[in-house]
């Protein structure tokens, strides 16, 4: 927008938004400061020490940190797979085949986008009891693929509805079936959605709490988030400094992939760009 | 012409191939449907079902039919007006301020600095989404510590000594700001897509005729932002009813009795908290599933703001 025409205002703008940007900033500035620190009192560090990290390394509590970061990373890896072999199929037919129902199905996965699935999990909680999948990782990726499901359905069949089909039509009257349509010309030409879904697909699984620690009870399979939840809870140990320390390993993954795909959050919050398109 | 000729041949090849489409269809969506049926739909369910039973630990093996008796309960129960009023408070306050002014503001001021410092500081206000739950709650708890470790109780030493934690002594503003801050991030990217998405001729237009800065966010820029307030308002309005990961990270509904307790915590807290509730499941699911009921409304509303029929045009090739 280039309507600010008096760099008086502009200055103060520029104020204002620090302003309001400086608490942000002082609650993220304390995770480095308090890595490398013996201790600190508000951001001051009192003796700069790498003993934080190397005590990460140490068994702290029921669980050790190496272990729930290698549990964590697969999985999220394996999550983020069963993700996308639902989804991008999924998508595809939505956008692309004659599928019965359809519309109801379009609706029925746009309303449970928007319904909030925290309120579900006493049920969730018994139909885990049946499967005989209750306090199991594999259990909680479940939960948490069919509750990503609604959205990477809907924002990846917008990247196939943009695809000209044109090319696709060609391929078909050249004498490929669908299958191969659809391996050949779409998913090549769908690499950045994918790529998007897949992103924040791996993402909201690392990230999860709530699911693994509603269900799943015992320590044996704790991910990340539960065993640096496990140290903040423990009132004999708290040790700030090594807290940050895991807590920076932790947040790595998330800011590194936001920051290196930097339209992805865009793409995926706005449905692929559905929310201003109207 | 052309194109209607090749049509032809699509439809000719199509009736040689049968119901190809239909089958391949239907395969390719099977697993999310199952997926979305068995963990989302028999779970909504269920919940109705547990709601309208005595399940508990006291009932463990013997379970009841009690139809809306635990309704009946909830409704008697003291607490009950504060609960509501706790969540009502909590997801109006946190939206109006945090999901819906605050990232306007962020947007029209960053604006005025596109090429440097809106570039450096619109990634800061995306980190309260992108950064994990369990993380964002060690930073607040770290903010509002006791002094002299928490970091606003040291600033603010020289106005006011020894303060005691935030969380403590003010839950509900610790609560929803950090809660809120979530929600700027969110809103300031869909914002600032819609804003991206209006073309550059309009503005450059009104800056000729004279537009104040003013004008020109009032008279163009607005009218491009309400679909996307809107949702916002729609979307997250019914997310910030249902939810209590982040309160339940930071106050646990305390500090005092039912303080920051909101519905779907006590929900929680009723079904599956041994101290709290003595896991009744039933009667948790009761309170559920009045959340239940009301998110199935609610997206039902949202589905309408979508304009769902023009998202739902048929499949060009879906003939074949």
């Amino acid at each position: 927008m280039g309507v600010w025409r008096t760099s008086g205002m502009r200055l103060m703008a520029a104020i204002v938004l620090l302003l309001l940007t400086a608490p942000l900033l002082l609650l993220y500035v304390w995770l480095p400061i308090s890595a490398f620190a013996e201790r600190t009192e508000g951001l001051r560090p009192e003796g700069i020490t790498f003993e934080n990290w190397r005590r990460l390394l140490e068994p702290l509590g029921g669980a050790t940190f190496l272990e729930s970061l290698a549990r964590s990373l697969a999985f999220s890896s394996i999550y983020c797979l069963v993700l996308m072999l639902a989804v991008v199929p999924a998508a595809y037919a939505f956008s692309r085949l004659p599928l019965p129902g359809r519309r109801p199905l379009l609706a029925l996965l746009l309303m449970l986008h928007a319904f909030p699935m925290v309120s579900l999990l006493i049920g969730v909680y018994q139909t885990l009891r049946w499967l005989g999948l209750y306090d199991s990782l594999l259990g909680i990726a479940l939960i948490k693929t069919a509750s990503e499901i609604p959205l990477g359905v809907w924002v990846l069949k917008g990247f196939f509805d943009r695809i000209p089909w044109e090319l696709e039509m060609a391929a078909l009257v050249d004498g490929a079936s669908r299958w191969r349509a659809f391996t050949s010309i779409c998913l090549p030409l769908a690499r950045p959605g994918l790529l998007a879904i897949a992103i924040f697909g791996f993402v909201a699984g690392w990230n999860e709490f709530l699911l693994p620690y509603l269900l799943l009870p015992s320590t044996t399979e704790w991910t990340l988030p539960l065993y640096i939840r496990s140290l903040i809870a423990d009132f004999r140990f708290v040790d700030y400094g090594v807290l940050a320390a895991a807590s920076i390993i932790y947040v790595f993954p998330p800011l590194a992939l936001f920051a290196f795909g930097q339209g992805i959050l865009s793409q995926v919050y706005t449905l692929g760009g559905r929310v201003q398109a109207q | 012409m052309a194109s209607n000729a090749r049509s032809r041949l699509v439809n000719a090849t199509s009736r040689r191939r049968g119901l190809v489409g239909h089958h391949l269809a239907i395969l390719m969506c099977s697993p999310a449907l199952a997926l979305v049926t068995s963990f989302l739909v028999v779970p909504a369910i269920l919940t109705i079902r547990t709601s309208m039973t005595d399940m508990s630990l006291a009932t463990l093996g013997s379970v009841r039919w009690v139809g809306l008796e635990n309704y009946r309960r909830l409704l008697e129960q003291p607490e009950l007006p504060r609960i509501a009023l706790n969540t009502l408070a909590f997801a109006g306050v946190n939206l109006i301020v945090f999901n819906i002014v605050l990232p306007l503001v962020v947007i029209a001021l960053s604006a005025a600095w596109e090429e440097c410092l809106g570039r450096f500081l619109r990634p800061v206000w995306l980190l309260p989404r992108v950064t994990p739950s369990v993380v964002y709650s060690l930073l607040w708890i770290w903010l509002t510590a006791p002094a002299p470790h928490g970091t606003l109780n040291q600033l603010l030493t020289p106005l006011a000594n020894g303060q005691s934690s935030w969380l403590l002594s003010h839950p509900w503003p610790v609560v929803i700001t950090a809660d809120g801050l979530i929600g700027t991030s969110f809103a300031t990217v869909l914002f600032a897509a819609a804003i991206k998405a209006i073309p550059k001729e309009v503005l450059q237009a009104a800056q000729i005729d004279g537009a104040s800065y003013w004008q020109a966010f009032r008279h163009i820029v607005l009218p491009f932002l309400r679909w996307p307030i809107m949702f916002v308002a729609a979307y997250q309005g019914l997310s910030l009813l249902a939810s209590f990961e982040l309160i339940l990270l930071l106050t646990n509904g305390g500090p005092g009795l039912w303080q920051t307790e909101v519905w779907s915590l006590y929900g929680y807290h009723q079904a599956f908290s041994y101290y709290a509730g003595g896991l009744q499941m039933g009667y948790g699911a009761a309170i559920s599933s009045l959340l239940v009921g009301f998110g199935a409304l609610a997206s039902l509303a949202i589905l309408r703001l979508f304009r769902f029929p023009q998202l739902t045009a048929e499949p060009k090739l879906g003939a074949i």
